[in-house]
């Protein structure tokens, strides 16, 4: 028998496998596929204070093994995620859950957090200050060490649960922000968000997202990600919660072994709605194959 | 919504750049006319969301115009099998009180209509049918309507086949307490300002998932925002906001 289980911040999951925020809605549209709680966790939709439409259609543009999108935060906000949301949640998902934080501005995330730490079903508190498809917040907080930094003391002192910062990979140097959230007492780091891109439609000889770029995400960003992960577990001592084209059991075993204990999976649901139930029922035997008896055992083990 | 893998039965060409493909697999999760599949193609990232034209226990027919790398990798598949993701939408609703229905369809907007226009006549309705096409040469499809027993007028943009104009050039004389309507944006804005009854509009929209994880088809609606993949594709008419 081969052991899966990790342990993040104290909470121990059955396996690493856990759907990325954005690309798993608030869970119950994938129940409808398999159950869901075979999951170790999973990372809701990214909230905000006030309800977003987000960004106008097109927000998807195909790209080779991968997709942009631009959709811009939508979510029916903080109160109705709490009121609506959660409760029709945990009808289908009984174990806890990662709950995805986005923002405009300080005050605005240290709400949105303070909020969510008194659900019961928050496990974790992801705090997304890279998204790329939103103006005047978001991403410039991910892309500056102080402003990360801020974001991360202030919403550390409204909240009891680990808190963990979402990175861009849009910077010059994602060491330098991890090691800055790292110092203002972040619990652990995910990493990467979407990559900034985009499409041009021949045809019209214009954007294909309406916002002109968008996140790219998908198989072809995992060795970008890998790469992340890996400069990023030698720098800081806090856990990783790796991300960024994982699409099967191998490339979860590579994230764990650059250095994360923790591994989501993004674009892969959309394209297969059984992705991360195919990869927790391959782990075991890409375990055995590679001769791992538990993977808590090779988290960083390519250092 | 299920996923299942289909075996090509049959895939030819009915008009420029058209093609009718049949499928054959489990297609117990449609459970409505105006739904649609996700198609994955190999060395595409995304799935091809298409209408289904046509299905019964054993078959799914869909009829697709080529438009990029998607639907030309699959106008050109003989045989072989699909991974495909079925029962995706809302689909018509078919409602008891209409007895003169009235279907629009613009182009590929037309094959979502048909299987509508079988369930149609089964409950004993009227159905006038006007498809539109930009030319003689795009014109698929008018003769499975009038084999259902539908009133079918034809029109064409260039005046090269039936009708010379658009859809709603051929409606004035027609009487209707319900429309069903699918086609181009612009074709279906035209539809509803020239309409005066309650009616079903089906959208399109670029997608990710198809299933409502991605939030990458939304619009508003006057009922709140919705995901054209699982509240729409169909809305109503009083809901839409242009």
């Amino acid at each position: 028998m081969v052991n899966t289980k990790v342990s993040l911040s104290g909470l121990t999951l059955d396996n690493p496998v856990i759907p990325a925020s954005g690309t798993f809605g608030y869970g119950y549209e994938f129940a409808n596929f398999y159950d869901i709680n075979i999951l170790g966790s999973f990372s809701f939709k990214g909230t905000t204070k006030d309800p977003r439409f987000g960004n106008p259609t097109p927000r998807i543009a195909e790209c080779d093994s991968g997709m942009i999108n631009s959709v811009g935060l939508q979510n029916p906000g903080v109160d109705a995620v709490i009121s609506e949301e959660l409760p029709k949640l945990s009808k289908v998902f009984n174990k806890k859950v990662i709950a995805n934080v986005g923002g405009f501005s300080v005050d605005e995330y240290v709400y949105n957090c303070m909020r969510l730490d008194k659900e019961q079903q928050v496990g974790i508190i992801e705090v997304n200050i890279s998204c790329p498809n939103v103006h005047g917040g978001g991403m410039s907080f991910g892309t500056n060490p102080k402003d990360a930094a801020l974001v991360t003391k202030e919403v550390k002192k409204v909240t009891t649960k680990p808190v963990y910062i979402k990175l861009s990979p849009n910077v010059t140097d994602i060491v330098e922000i991890a090691k800055s959230c790292e110092d203002a007492g972040a619990d652990g780091l995910s990493l990467i968000n979407t990559l900034l891109g985009m499409r041009i439609n021949l045809k019209t000889k214009k954007p294909i997202v309406a916002n002109k770029m968008g996140g790219f995400s998908g198989k072809a960003i995992f060795p970008v990600a890998l790469r992340m992960v890996y400069q990023v577990y030698e720098a800081v001592s806090v856990p990783i919660i790796g991300m960024g084209g994982v699409s099967c059991a191998e490339d979860v075993i590579e994230m764990m072994l650059a250095g994360a204990t923790g591994v989501q999976v993004g674009a892969a649901n959309l394209v297969e709605p059984y992705a991360c139930k195919n990869i927790i029922e391959a782990l075991p035997g890409a375990m055995k194959k590679y001769g791992i008896d538990s993977l808590e055992n090779i988290i960083g083990g390519a250092h | 919504m299920q996923q299942g893998i289909f075996n090509i039965v049959n895939n030819e060409k009915i008009a420029n750049d058209v093609y009718k493909m049949t499928l054959a697999g489990d297609t117990s999760a449609i459970t409505a006319p105006g739904q649609f599949i996700n198609i994955k193609l190999d060395g595409l990232f995304l799935r091809r969301p298409i209408s289904v034209y046509d299905y019964d226990s054993e078959n799914i027919v869909i009829i697709y115009k080529v438009v990029g790398k998607g639907t030309d990798i699959l106008s050109k598949m003989k045989d072989g099998r699909l991974d495909v993701l079925t029962g995706l939408g809302n689909g018509y609703k078919i409602s008891d009180d209409s007895k003169n229905v009235l279907l629009l369809g613009g182009g590929v907007g037309v094959p979502p209509l048909y299987n509508l226009a079988k369930k149609l006549i089964e409950k004993g309705k009227n159905v006038t049918a006007v498809l539109g096409f930009n030319s003689e040469s795009d014109v698929f499809c008018e003769d499975d309507f009038k084999k259902l027993g539908v009133e079918t007028m034809v029109t064409t943009a260039d005046g090269t086949y039936g009708i010379k104009g658009f859809v709603t050039d051929a409606i004035s004389e027609v009487s209707y307490d319900e429309f069903y309507t699918c086609g181009p944006e612009p074709m279906l804005k035209a539809v509803y300002n020239a309409t005066n009854t309650s009616g079903q509009f089906s959208f399109e929209e670029r997608m990710g998932c198809g299933f409502g994880a991605c939030m990458g088809c939304s619009c508003k609606t006057k009922y709140g925002n919705k995901r054209i993949c699982v509240d729409g594709p169909v809305l109503v008419k009083e809901e839409i906001i242009w």
